[in-house]
């Protein structure tokens, strides 16, 4: 009934993170793209909160378990260590709160993964540095008044905050995608000025 | 709930279908009520379409609420103006697909639909029961079905399905046969009426039982108490809209005049069209049934009865996937309410999903066409078809 469209190239990235069989939650789940494909490619059990009523839909649709809700207060209910990956991906610079919600993630998951895109790309830097104006970019596509994104950070911000707030780093990829997100690849030279996207794993310290 | 029965618009039915008959219990096993009373015989008035599998494992149950009945979909003959309640999210291909699940649906205890109710006769006195019909409990109502479901040789349910007074049964038969039920879709429900909830009850009730015609529930044989029970189904009707619905369904709009006529007349659309709900209900419902299934609905406290007050006590028994929706015009049973219930789930680890759907018909919206109800409805039970193991 519903066609597998193949994965974005930083949810490939994610997905190779997660263990078979895992119990996954996703905050801020979308339209349950992945999900769904790590329910049917890697058995998860899957469970996805999502604020638009129109994304729910189209994941419960889909047979995918997820309720409708704000992160930040929906992830308050589940009991501690339900699940063994939460999952944060590209929402990180929208939420109020970073330090709990993912305080909140490794609470009720063993490892938690969170991606956002990098404010330190060299585009991003010379558009600010060149034109003055406050950037917009591919990643970054909002202008200064209607951005959600109220929060911006780099790769290297995000490892300081890490020390600072006692997160353990387990695995990181920066990565510089193309072709509307379908396809990237690592970037291993000077990530913090040519990757567009970071992905952490976070573990307990 | 109100009376909003359309005909499906590709035509798509699931046929005829025929009313049937199920009692049990008799005076040396009589059916014992959570009041400590008891009744027999019981007769269960119900209806199914669709298919029961080999393995009897596509049943689903659909609940009706507080004014329904065992009709849920079809035509009983081939020339009836309406068909069944449900008609448009049951039957082939539809949200609740007939092709795929074996649909059962049978009239509440205490109703006036083919069930037993205060309007049957008691085999003690044999004159009708009226007010001598002992409280029942929405648990009663599921205790009742699940003989019905053991009658048809159904082990486990695939799904329990139902809307407001119908949700109430759904948590009921989820945390009181936890093992009997597969996946439950509590619509437009809540654990328990608020005080809001109550006082419409209880003035609907009032304007029942003031009707000199009511005769302390005693009336069956001479003239009914219609007017109560008209004004009672009005009062019903506004709780089910909201604001917005009713200005757009009404505004100040006059009703077939231009002008004002300074009298009491029903001048106003609004006051026509409550005064046409009101008059249509008594020719098909009983005042008695009212009163009894109204009470229980107000009783009903899911977290009282089985979780010592504690709501995620209460769920701690259950396994069933659940699809909780609610509705964000509903003033009945508000969004709160669902949530608080999704919330108890969570915490049980038990697998839950939640929609609010935006729509601005009140507490009704979940008896109207809505496509996004159709989607999850079939994509719910589609997946719970396919994950939920073998008896």
């Amino acid at each position: 009934m519903w066609p597998m469209n193949p994965l974005r190239y930083d949810l490939q990235i994610i997905a190779s993170w997660i263990t078979p069989g895992a119990r996954v939650l996703e905050l801020g789940c979308g339209e349950g793209d992945l999900l769904r494909w790590l329910k049917q490619n890697r058995q998860v059990l899957e469970r996805g909160i999502e604020i638009k009523e129109t994304k729910v839909v189209k994941c419960i649709e889909k047979g995918i378990s997820v309720l409708q809700g704000d992160i930040n207060t929906e992830i308050m209910d589940y009991p501690d260590n339900a699940f063994d990956f939460a999952i944060c991906s590209q929402t990180l610079q929208q939420v109020y709160d970073p330090v709990f919600l993912i305080q909140s993630m490794l609470r009720v998951a063993g490892r938690c993964v969170v991606s956002f895109p990098n404010f330190g790309h060299y585009r991003i830097r010379s558009q600010l540095m060149f034109s003055g104006c406050a950037p917009v970019s591919r990643e970054l596509p909002h202008e200064w008044y209607d951005t959600p994104n109220i929060r911006v950070l780099s790769l290297r911000d995000f490892e300081n905050f890490a020390r600072q707030a006692g997160f353990k780093l387990l695995k990181k990829a920066a990565i510089n995608t193309k072709n509307h997100q379908m396809e990237g690849k690592i970037v291993t030279f000077l990530p913090n000025l040519f990757a567009t996207y970071g992905i952490f794993l976070i573990g307990h310290p | 709930m109100s009376e909003y029965v359309g005909h499906d618009q590709n035509g798509a039915s699931v046929g005829l279908v025929e009313k049937q008959f199920f009692t049990f219990a008799g005076p040396k096993n009589p059916f014992s009520l959570e009041s400590g009373a008891s009744i027999n015989p019981v007769t269960i008035a119900y209806e199914t379409c669709g298919t029961l599998n080999q393995d009897k494992s596509n049943a689903v149950f659909v609940l009706h609420a507080l004014s329904g009945d065992s009709h849920v979909a079809g035509y009983y003959k081939t020339d009836d103006a309406k068909p069944g309640w449900w008609d448009i999210m049951v039957g082939p291909g539809k949200g609740i697909d007939t092709d795929k699940y074996f649909v059962i649906c049978s009239n509440i205890l205490g109703s006036c639909m083919g069930s037993t109710g205060p309007a049957s006769v008691n085999p003690a006195t044999k004159r009708e029961y009226g007010t001598d019909f002992p409280m029942i409990t929405i648990g009663d109502m599921v205790r009742a079905q699940k003989a019905l479901v053991d009658h048809l040789g159904i082990k486990r349910l695939l799904a329990v399905v139902g809307g407001s007074v119908g949700g109430m049964q759904v948590l009921e038969w989820c945390v009181r046969y936890p093992d009997m039920v597969a996946a439950a879709v509590p619509l437009a429900s809540t654990c328990r009426h608020s005080a809001l909830a109550i006082a419409f009850n209880e003035v609907a009730r009032q304007s029942i039982m003031a009707d000199p015609n009511w005769c302390s529930g005693h009336y069956y044989g001479r003239t009914k108490p219609g007017m109560g029970l008209a004004i009672a189904r009005m009062i019903g009707h506004i709780t089910y809209l909201s604001d917005e619905s009713m200005r757009m369904k009404f505004g100040r709009r006059l009703q077939n005049k231009s002008a004002l006529s300074f009298g009491f007349g029903a001048e106003f659309q609004v006051e026509s069209y409550l005064q046409y709900q009101g008059n249509k209900f008594i020719e098909r419902f009983d005042a008695n049934s009212f009163l009894f299934i109204t009470k229980a609905a107000d009783y009903f406290d899911l977290a009282r009865e089985h979780g010592k007050g504690s709501l995620v006590k209460a769920f701690s028994k259950c396994s069933a996937r659940f699809l909780v929706v609610s509705y964000t015009s509903d003033w009945l049973y508000p969004t709160y309410q669902s949530r608080e219930m999704v919330t108890a789930m969570k915490k049980n680890n038990l697998d839950v999903s939640f929609c609010e759907i935006k729509a601005q018909w009140g507490h009704d919206a979940f008896l109207l066409p809505n496509e996004k109800l159709d989607h999850l409805m079939k994509g719910f039970l589609n997946r719970v078809a396919h994950e939920s193991t073998p008896i």
